[in-house]
């Protein structure tokens, strides 16, 4: 079984982010980089799955320079290839930009099953992982809390308002990973030392086969125009006073100020 | 007709989610702008819901029967047809997935979870939308027709119902499922155990964190949310110690709700949950600690012990005739 899993670098989410000064972009100094949260799931999972099923584990990464930390922690975590796409090139892309290198390199590669995390926490859009299949002509399933494999076939548990759904199809199949799939392990010290040294196979436009169209900005369907900071809330009545007078005040506030009830 | 605004609406068993009416009356608004027409695409029986649809602005209906196998390959066959401008889909599991497919397979861009949309000229489209955990706003432009637009339940209002207005009902049947589709099938839909209000339409709701300490807690914040008619929420915290399902999860790798009214009981009100709420139109923190976080965010904060706020709260509330009927 050989799985192949899409990691992105973003930053933490207990970060401060702050937009630079004309909106252009966030500031990035001092922010401390991680692997994505969902990301994390994903590989855990495909490790398992490897671990039980036996085959082998590619972690890919799209990024800059800096992402290669976060390629060497998916090998800390067991991947037994890592494959980091950088090229100034890529910079800018959206998530469209970013399905359609992923695609690209994933192409030509041997694989039963594709894993990706549901969305990325820092531009929250959801959208690689199901777009990568449809680019490759591969079904998905989105949002996976449970997966089982069976007789070449994925049945995977998925979120929806309506209820859980339990889904199954064929493989090669892209899935993406919701919380709740799995708890990933820790690396062990001795494993991050081991990830140091590993080879990295590290490929550029020309190596992934896309053309300068395609990436970046201009491979981009969509364009952020401005980042600002949110309006701040807050400034708000913190009751003091014993229990059975501050619920009849809160009512009261709530009726008659906030006229919410 | 080129040009026009496409909802997708969305359907549980028959029945039309709220989402779906806030879409099509955001939709009327951005026609008005640009002089065009609002058509629906919908994936289920639509006749019980189309004088609704249509009182909101909707001009015109297809009621794609039989999509629900393949609604990507329904609404990629519609959206070649019509040629829109803009794209509607609520940002749901349903929603968000077949607008990501969708993009994919039309080449358009797609804007996830905007929180705003407004157009002062036709045409023009201004998008914006939460990222890094709800700490930025983007505005979004996107360079590709169609736009696609996803939008999370009470995100838009619902604008005034005109029963005078009707939308045509054109029924057709689904197209054949596109290879990727057809070979995915639904084993089985596993409905909750009971039958609760989902956190992200509720116009209230009441939270738990880790201050409740427990499961048995979460049943006296029914008895508040009753009272209320308001959803019950919970933090990540209570999710993960197993005391609440992950549906019920508010916070950024839970839902992200916009309630008249939400009331936080022993959440501490980390950034993570914030950015699921804040969005919320009155926020009410109980909490025994008076450093907690969230009383710098709440609009009403009572300083106490969960379980002796909450039973009064209770009663104070009946006693005020608040969910007497």
């Amino acid at each position: 079984m050989n799985i192949i899993v899409c990691v992105k670098q973003v930053p933490d989410t207990a970060a401060e982010i702050v937009p630079t000064a004309d909106g252009a972009a966030i500031q990035t100094q001092d922010i401390p980089w991680v692997m994505n949260p969902y990301d994390e799931y994903a590989l855990e999972e495909a490790l398992r799955i490897k671990e039980r099923e036996g085959g082998s584990v590619t972690a890919i990464c799209m990024g800059p320079e800096r992402a290669l930390s976060t390629v060497r922690t998916a090998a800390a975590m067991g991947a037994d290839n890592i494959v980091h796409l950088s090229d100034a090139a890529f910079e800018g892309s959206d998530a469209h930009a970013t399905a359609a290198v992923l695609a690209a390199a994933i192409k030509g590669m041997e694989y039963d099953l594709i894993w990706c995390g549901k969305m990325a926490v820092d531009d929250a859009c959801g959208y690689v992982g199901t777009a990568l299949a449809e680019l490759l002509g591969l079904p998905h399933i989105a949002a996976a809390v449970k997966v089982e494999l069976a007789d070449g076939k994925v049945t995977a548990h998925r979120e929806t308002e309506a209820g859980t759904a339990v889904l199954r199809c064929p493989l090669p199949a892209v899935l993406t990973a919701e919380k709740g799939l799995n708890e990933p392990r820790y690396p062990k010290a001795i494993d991050i030392m081991k990830a140091k040294r590993k080879e990295v196979q590290t490929k550029d436009a020309a190596a992934v086969g896309v053309s300068a169209e395609a990436v970046g900005a201009a491979g981009s369907a969509t364009r952020v125009v401005k980042l600002e900071r949110p309006p701040e809330r807050g400034g708000g009545t913190v009751i003091e006073a014993p229990v059975g007078e501050a619920v009849a005040r809160l009512v009261r506030a709530l009726r008659e100020e906030a006229k919410v009830l | 007709m080129a040009g026009e605004i496409l909802v997708v609406a969305e359907f549980t068993h028959g029945a039309l989610r709220p989402v779906s009416l806030e879409l099509v009356s955001e939709a009327r608004r951005l026609a008005n702008a640009y002089g065009t027409s609002v058509a629906v695409a919908a994936l289920d029986d639509a006749e019980p819901h189309a004088a609704a649809i249509g009182s909101y602005g909707a001009d015109r209906i297809y009621a794609i029967t039989d999509a629900n196998r393949a609604p990507v390959s329904a609404v990629e066959s519609l959206a070649r047809e019509l040629e829109p401008e803009v794209i509607l889909a609520p940002a749901t599991a349903f929603g968000a997935d077949l607008a990501a497919a969708l993009g994919a397979r039309l080449g358009a861009g797609v804007v996830a979870n905007c929180v705003s949309l407004s157009a002062d000229a036709p045409g023009a489209l201004v998008q914006r939308r939460p990222m890094y955990a709800g700490k930025v706003i983007a505005t979004v432009e996107t360079k590709t027709r169609p736009r696609i637009v996803t939008a999370r339940p009470r995100v838009f209002s619902l604008g005034e119902a005109d029963a005078a207005r009707t939308a045509e009902v054109i029924t057709r049947p689904a197209p054949e499922a596109s290879p990727t589709e057809a070979v995915v099938e639904l084993v089985e839909l596993l409905k909750a155990e009971r039958e609760e209000l989902d956190v992200a339409e509720a116009e209230v709701v009441v939270s738990g964190g880790r201050g409740l300490g427990g499961p048995e807690a979460f049943s006296m914040l029914r008895e508040l949310a009753s009272l209320l008619n308001a959803a019950v929420g919970a933090s990540r915290a209570a999710v993960d110690a197993g005391w609440m399902p992950h549906a019920h999860q508010v916070g950024q790798t839970g839902k992200t709700v916009s309630p008249r009214l939400y009331v936080a009981c022993g959440i501490s009100g980390a950034i993570q949950h914030l950015v699921g709420m804040s969005s919320s139109q009155v926020i009410v923190a109980i909490n025994k600690d008076t450093e907690a976080p969230i009383f710098t965010k709440c609009d009403y904060g009572i300083v106490g012990d969960v379980f002796q706020v909450v039973p009064a709260l209770v009663e104070e509330l009946k006693r005020a005739g608040v969910g007497a009927d």
